[in-house]
């Protein structure tokens, strides 16, 4: 029996990139931090649902990690991977899936959705997506405004999406905390949230701040920052104001005293400078991106990640160096002038220079097959000499995405010991035709395309024309 | 796999020097030829027409031979409905020529006008394989939004080919908001529109305004609301088609097709009844509004299974990504949709539907559209190797094929990669 059990040692090592402390739900230890504030008042009331141990028997099996393997099994127990490899022993009271002819992958982590914040139906009252009020809002959280009845999760769930991170929209500089949830349904928000994940922090570069600000309510000029320059200046300014904050607290916790005032909005930025709370940053021309590099710098801060980056292939080597994702489509471009030269091999090429690609959504429609997604970059990819296997390509969709969000040491590839968020497709999912038909999260069997009681229906959609209906 | 006959230096100075057709022979192609598939087959272009389909085909001498070597081959994909060629950047207003709210006009606005043969879009829709586009307006400061058009993909200055196709109408939320705050609004405006269009010059000859339409919008309109020109109307709503479909109805010379259509399987009977065809994004399976509650990727499979005329779009980016139909017919087929339908729904189907006599077909008479492909042309993984428009081969160039091959390396150790082109 050969089987492809993994180390947590290795599972550590590949953590690197994303190493950040401060989980969400860890218990807080120093007692000067607990003295100071909650850092996580909204904590995650997710619990795995019930499974028992299933053995996917005989699939084709992506490990996303850049393996795969043929007439592979997968062995999912109390919740986890417990092991991949060919003919697995297992109990007799193990659930058998006979997946033969089909394909097993990590569940598909989309690191950009605006799901429950920007939800179905798209009614005004529904917009909740942009603190449009003022350019720095690092003090609102797309959790306080996540409505777990939006009927795009359950649309996420049959594409095989099983984690993601939710993100305010991109009208601000600062944009407020991203939330990273599983895809479960659930009556509330803390339901969804992924356990111990790190809290991230939205910003945006270019043209929507100025745009929104600048150009705001019809007058000219409107408020700052009405240029790229104001840009720049806006994220600088609270960056010298969080560094101040932070050194207040900072000589607090050593040195006692009176206890600084809190300020939501500096909260968050403090814990950017901490390394808590990781930056996730729109973000689409090359230079600017550069720019950005020079500023997370020159505060001493690290970028996680610059989503739809659809230049990053001019800059590809660099963000390698930097060890910077970028959260990228296959093909969007020429909606604006800032992504006027995005081009079809952007994610190809930014995995050539060795730098950390992923493909996300941004959208509803998007995230129910990012699979296709990633099929269409390494086509266009291999057509422009760019040789990638499908299995290193399925890094962009599961691991790299975890990375991204710092919760790769539970999840994003099917190592022993990992959650297990597992996808059984009825085809390679490179195709067109391929569809997810059993999708686990945490070992429990959340949606089942061919069973009708294992496909969610929102409140929103109880009692509505097509409920129930396959979507 | 594809083995030309000619140089490929021979080829491409043909294609620089000038754009005429060239006598072209695709042979052992595994064909779709718009309404049915053809193992084998051999499609003869002369002149810019498809002079022979068939197997065990003689060649004319002369003819450029490309052996397909048992590869798909397809008619040039027809999208339906997309906003290709009138809008270069989609957020710059200076280059989006969509809509026209603060026109006084509705049905006089003739988008045509508008058309950039050489807008970048128009090259990245071309080289996946897409010749044939229906351009429709988008929402003017009516529920009229204008005079759409037919074109080619090929760049040409002359490619417009009916540059008033249709006449483009907004009804459901989109259309009451245009026209009054209300459904009821709507429609008394569509009605009175249609009377006074078909009174035109009659009633105009004393005043020029009519009940809602002035002089020139009731000329503009006159042959939509005679059945002499199509009548595109988008709606989503189960009960809004069933207007629809009783104003076809009373008015039974109207040509009315429907775009959106996101309840249609509800009334899916009724539209075939009515002989009314529908243009549907496959995708479209969120309540994204009230108006389409319920909306399901199921839409295409049922309404083709019902015997409704059903042609595929992609609505997302409808100005940028027309080329994404190819993948959202592939969805389609995921969720039920024969292949042969699916194909259809790309090719003939909106060809007929605009009227465009032989277009999305490979057959005796039909413009010489070609694809070949590396592939099934439905999956994502598969592309265009040849596309004619016409009997000309087609560069598969585009601006963004520039910018890759620019930055595939981004060695600068000698000149700045502004020198690379």
């Amino acid at each position: 029996m050969k089987i492809a059990m993994r180390t947590a040692a290795a599972v550590g090592l590949l953590l690197s990139m994303a190493a950040c402390g401060g989980n969400q739900d860890e218990p807080e230890t120093s007692e000067t931090t607990e003295a100071a504030f909650a850092k996580n008042p909204y904590p995650s009331t997710y619990e795995p649902y019930p499974s028992g141990t299933i053995l996917l028997q005989g699939a084709t099996v992506y490990d996303g990690m850049g393996g795969v393997f043929e007439n592979y099994d997968v062995l999912l127990s109390e919740g986890n991977i417990a092991g991949i490899g060919e003919g697995l022993e297992a109990g007799d009271d193990v659930e058998r899936i006979d997946a033969s002819g089909k394909f097993v992958t990590p569940g598909i982590i989309d690191n950009h959705s605006h799901l429950g914040v920007y939800p179905s139906p798209g009614v005004s009252a529904h917009s909740d997506g942009n603190e449009i009020s003022g350019p720095v809002t690092a003090e609102v959280w797309a959790e306080h405004a996540l409505w777990p009845q939006d009927p795009g999760f359950t649309r996420a769930l049959a594409g095989g999406v099983t984690s993601m991170q939710i993100l305010p929209g991109s009208a601000n500089l600062f944009g407020g905390r991203g939330v990273i949830v599983k895809n479960v349904p659930s009556r509330t928000a803390q339901g969804m949230k992924f356990p111990d994940a790190p809290y991230t922090l939205k910003m945006a570069c270019g043209e929507n701040p100025k745009r929104v600000y600048g150009y705001g309510g019809g007058r000219f000029p409107g408020g700052a920052p009405y240029s790229r320059m104001g840009n720049l200046a806006g994220y600088r300014s609270s960056w010298i104001e969080a560094q101040a904050y932070k050194s207040k607290w900072d000589t607090w916790e050593e040195e006692g005293g009176d206890k600084p005032t809190r300020d939501l909005e500096l909260d968050t930025l403090k814990g950017v400078l901490d390394g808590d709370i990781l930056v996730h940053m729109h973000c689409y021309r090359a230079d600017e991106m550069a720019q950005i590099i020079d500023m997370s710098k020159e505060f001493g801060y690290k970028i996680s990640s610059f989503h739809h980056a659809v230049e990053s292939y001019k800059i590809a080597d660099k963000l390698a160096e930097e060890e910077i994702c970028s959260a990228m489509w296959a093909d969007w471009w020429g909606f604006k002038m800032e992504a006027y030269d995005g081009i079809r091999e952007n994610i190809p090429m930014v995995h050539q220079a060795g730098a950390c690609a992923i493909v996300h959504s941004d959208s509803d429609i998007g995230i129910q097959r990012l699979n296709q997604e990633a099929a269409k970059a390494l086509s266009d990819g291999r057509r422009a000499g760019i040789d990638i296997s499908k299995a290193d390509a399925w890094t962009w969709l599961s691991a790299n995405p975890a990375k991204s969000l710092g919760i790769f040491d539970q999840t994003g590839s099917l190592e022993a010991g990992k959650d297990a968020d597992v996808v059984v497709w009825n085809a390679d999912p490179f195709s067109v035709y391929a569809q997810a038909e059993k999708v686990y999260i945490d070992g429990a069997l959340m949606f089942d395309r061919t069973d009708p009681d294992f496909n969610p229906v929102t409140d929103f959609e109880l009692g509505q024309p097509g409920e129930g209906d396959v979507k | 796999m594809i083995r030309t006959l000619l140089s490929t230096c021979a080829a491409t100075a043909a294609i620089v020097t000038a754009a005429t057709a060239q006598d072209v022979a695709v042979s052992n192609a595994n064909l779709w030829t718009g309404e049915e598939m053809i193992e084998g087959a051999t499609v003869i272009i002369e002149d810019g027409e498809v002079t022979a389909v068939g197997t065990n085909l003689s060649l004319p001498s002369g003819v450029t031979a490309i052996d397909a070597d048992g590869g798909w081959v397809t008619p040039g994909i027809f999208s339906a409905y997309s906003r290709t060629g009138v809008v270069e950047v989609g957020a710059e207003d200076a280059t989006n020529d969509v809509a026209a709210p603060m026109s006084a006009f509705g049905p006089a606005l003739r988008l045509a006008d508008a058309f950039n043969p050489r807008g970048t879009p128009v090259d990245t829709t071309r080289i996946e394989g897409v010749t044939r586009i229906a351009v429709a307006p988008g929402f003017g400061s009516s529920l009229f939004g204008g005079q759409g058009f037919v074109a080619n993909t090929s760049g040409e200055p002359d490619s417009i080919t009916n540059d008033r196709a249709f006449t483009f109408i907004n009804l459901g939320e989109g259309g009451a908001g245009l026209s009054g705050g209300s459904r009821a609004s709507a429609w008394a405006s569509l009605r009175a529109a249609i009377a006074d269009a078909r009174t035109f010059p009659a009633r105009y000859i004393a005043s020029d305004e009519g009940d809602v339409l002035g002089r020139l919008d009731a000329e503009e309109f006159a042959p939509a609301a005679r059945g002499q020109q199509l009548m595109l109307i988008a709606v989503d709503r189960a009960s809004d088609i069933r207007q629809v479909i009783a104003l076809k109805e009373e008015n039974a010379r109207l040509d009315i097709a429907l775009v959106g259509a996101r309840e249609a399987w509800l009334v899916a009977d009724e539209l075939v009844e009515a002989d009314i065809p529908v243009i549907i994004d496959p995708y479209a399976n969120l309540p994204g509004s009230f108006e389409g509650l319920a909306s399901t990727q199921q839409n295409a499979t049922r309404l083709i299974d019902a015997g409704v005329t059903v042609a595929l779009a992609y609505f997302d980016d409808d100005s940028h990504q027309a080329r994404l139909i190819l993948q959202s017919a592939g969805n389609a087929v995921a969720n039920g949709v024969s292949h042969e339908d699916a194909l259809r729904a790309i090719t003939s189907v909106p060809a007929s539907i605009y009227g465009v006599e032989g277009g999305g077909m490979l057959a005796e008479g039909s413009p010489g559209d070609l694809v070949i492909w590396d592939g099934d042309p439905l999956e994502v993984m598969s592309a265009p190797t040849h596309v004619f428009i016409d009997g000309v081969e087609q560069s598969l160039e585009s601006r963004q094929t520039r910018l890759r091959d620019r930055y595939l390396s981004l060695d600068e150790s000698e000149r700045p990669l502004a020198y690379n082109r």
